[in-house]
């Protein structure tokens, strides 16, 4: 049995960040995923790219558990987390954020950002008001600081522009001490302005922190990962570095449409 | 209002004591001052019946029904045993402490039974939950109704514990501190104290991280699971917590009418609780408190009111019905909308004089 701390230790440093074997997804007859095995070293950043329906954001809700696989299993640093409740996997270090924001909208900025921070610390439960002083919420402070949303922290979610409501999902997936994201299209609907700052804060994302993005857009996708996988009918169709995919004549017949290039 | 009220304050040098307590008492509406001040002056003008029969049971409905608004209104979970909570407690302060039924009831001192009552029936409460949570809306409506309506018949029928249909007489408030808090003046107080402290409760827990996060799975079951928050054992704990001030109102309530009976906890005031609270208005914990007086008001007087305009006194549950349809047909969210929607014409018409003047 591998389960003396020096070997947890060992296994979970060479393990992937995120490793999926098999994964299929059934919804009644039809298959959403079939098949997808993927492995995602500690750190990497990889887009994850292929038409509507090809079974992306399905795949993101089978590894936070939003619902489970069919069949296959999910590793998180070399931990089996399949049959894990999404909020046990949260507290492991996987975050994600949603293709259409899901925020608190009756609460202010500062309070969703302190729930996303209480979530995965100690006292969930606890029914004392925080002081002023409490250091979760100078942690939130710093985090509505880190995606510029300092000047709206006291307004209520449901007044922010949708630009500013993209970074708080972003600010949510980012509280206490997050290993690996999935971000879903945080692009959707940005100016160009509001564009660049996206790039910004995922850029300057500390290195060891790695995430997969789906993202419809190229110029946002290809200058903020090392790797790319698409997928197509709920497979991956194919694997390798941006340039490489970005010249592979059966990608841009498939899914830039054919007469691209 | 262009800005939200946060739970959670700016970063800011701490201030001392004295300087927070200032700035939280200011923050008191004036109105409340006086509500607050003429429940304390209450009994130097109001006769016994006025104190006990309709504040004090007002205080003690307005307590189950805050117990409902808790989680109806900040967990979105329509719960109809809270009534029935409040009746497992009574009965449980019956059977350990005294009353008239010497067989049965264990005679253990009165703040024992009165503890013992309270842990029970919370934990009763608790369990009713952990079978409704996994439920939503209408579901969760029909099984906690399930669970009133097995009480009810349960107690109806079981004559070795519960002493089926005439339940137990004769269980009164003891005399403490040289007080016999079954007197009218006591006993009101008595009531006053624990409904204020409820409503304290919940004031200051809707603010803390366990009320926050029931607000957010209330709003969005699915993003609190993808903040590391499990959602069941959320809304478990807030059935644990509802249930305690629904067990001390029950306890109350026994006090107040010194019997139980399976009709105390029956279908019928299983509903009028939530009568109460919609009445009232779900959206804060003064509405429960509302509702129940104009509910008590109703049902004490609305039989002599029949009468003097020459109908049938025992239609009363009719008026109470229609004064129920009306105020739900008006306002969805209970008398406080009504309240809160004539503030807002009044503020505006106020913002629009002035501006009117300020261009003249």
């Amino acid at each position: 049995m591998a389960t003396s701390v020096a070997e947890r230790l060992h296994a979970a440093s060479t393990a992937s960040a995120l490793e999926l074997r098999g994964v299929t997804r059934m919804f009644g007859a039809l298959a959403a995923l079939t098949d997808v095995t993927l492995s995602v070293r500690p750190g990497e950043r990889r887009a994850l790219l292929g038409s509507n329906g090809a079974g992306k954001t399905t795949l993101f809700n089978c590894i936070t558990g939003d619902f489970p696989p069919t069949s296959g299993t999910i590793r998180f640093f070399g931990e089996d987390i399949t049959g894990f409740p999404p909020h046990e996997r949260i507290r492991r270090g996987l975050r994600r954020t949603y293709q259409i924001s899901l925020l608190f909208a009756g609460l202010s900025v500062l309070d969703n950002v302190y729930l996303a921070c209480r979530g995965v610390s100690r006292a969930r439960f606890s029914l004392l008001r925080p002081r002023r002083d409490d250091t979760l919420v100078q942690t939130a402070d710093d985090l509505v600081e880190a995606v510029h949303l300092s000047a709206v922290k006291n307004q209520k979610v449901a007044e922010l522009a949708h630009g500013q409501q993209r970074q708080l999902e972003i600010a949510l997936a980012l509280a206490g001490a997050p290993r690996f994201i999935l971000f879903d299209e945080p692009a959707a609907g940005l100016s160009p302005a509001e564009r660049r700052e996206l790039i910004a804060i995922l850029t300057g994302l500390p290195e060891h922190i790695g995430y997969i993005i789906i993202e419809h857009d190229m110029d946002v996708a290809l200058r903020v990962v090392e790797s790319v996988a698409i997928m197509h009918n709920g497979r991956i169709f194919k694997e390798g570095p941006p340039e490489e995919i970005e010249n592979d004549p059966e990608v841009q017949e498939l899914y830039l449409g054919g007469g691209h290039g | 209002m262009a800005t939200a009220r946060p739970a959670v304050q700016d970063r800011a040098r701490p201030l001392d004591v004295s300087t927070r307590l200032g700035n939280w008492l200011r923050r008191i509406p004036p109105a409340a001052w006086g509500v607050g001040f003429l429940l304390l002056i209450l009994p130097a003008f109001a006769n016994d019946f006025i104190l006990v029969q309709v504040f004090g049971w007002s205080l003690i409905l307005g307590m189950i029904a805050l117990s409902l608004m808790f989680l109806a209104g900040y967990g979105g979970m329509v719960s109809l045993v809270q009534m029935t909570v409040a009746g497992c407690a009574g009965y449980m302060l019956a059977i350990f402490g005294t009353s008239a039924i010497a067989s049965i009831s264990l005679g253990w001192p009165w703040w024992l039974a009165v503890l013992t009552a309270i842990l029970i029936a919370t934990l009763f409460g608790t369990l009713s939950g952990a079978l409704a949570v996994r439920t939503a809306g209408i579901y969760t409506i029909m099984i906690t109704l399930a669970i009133a309506a097995a009480f009810f018949y349960f107690t109806r029928q079981n004559y070795t514990i519960f002493n089926g249909f005439s339940g137990f007489n004769g269980v009164r408030p003891p005399v403490v501190l040289g007080v016999d808090w079954r007197q009218p003046t006591p006993f009101y107080y008595l009531t006053l104290v624990c409904a204020a402290l409820s409503y304290a409760a919940v004031l200051y827990v809707s603010r803390s991280p366990f009320g926050l996060a029931l607000q957010g799975t209330r709003d969005n079951p699915r993003r609190m699971a993808a903040l590391g928050f499990n959602v069941t054992a959320h809304r478990i704990a807030a059935y644990t917590f509802a249930s305690v001030f629904a067990a001390v109102a029950g306890i109350l309530l026994v006090w107040l009418n010194s019997q139980i009976s399976p009709g105390t906890a029956g279908i019928g005031p299983v509903i009028d609780v939530l009568v109460i609270a919609v009445v009232g208005g779900l959206g804060s914990p003064i509405g429960p408190f509302i509702g129940a007086i104009i509910y008590v008001v109703l049902r004490t007087f609305a039989l002599d009111a029949l009468v003097a305009v020459g109908l049938d006194g025992a239609r009363f549950q009719l008026l109470i019905g229609l004064g129920f349809l009306a105020i739900v047909f008006f306002s969805p969210d209970g008398v406080l909308g009504l309240w809160e929607r004539a503030r807002n014409r009044w503020r505006h018409r106020q913002d629009v004089m002035r501006i009117g003047e300020e261009t003249r």
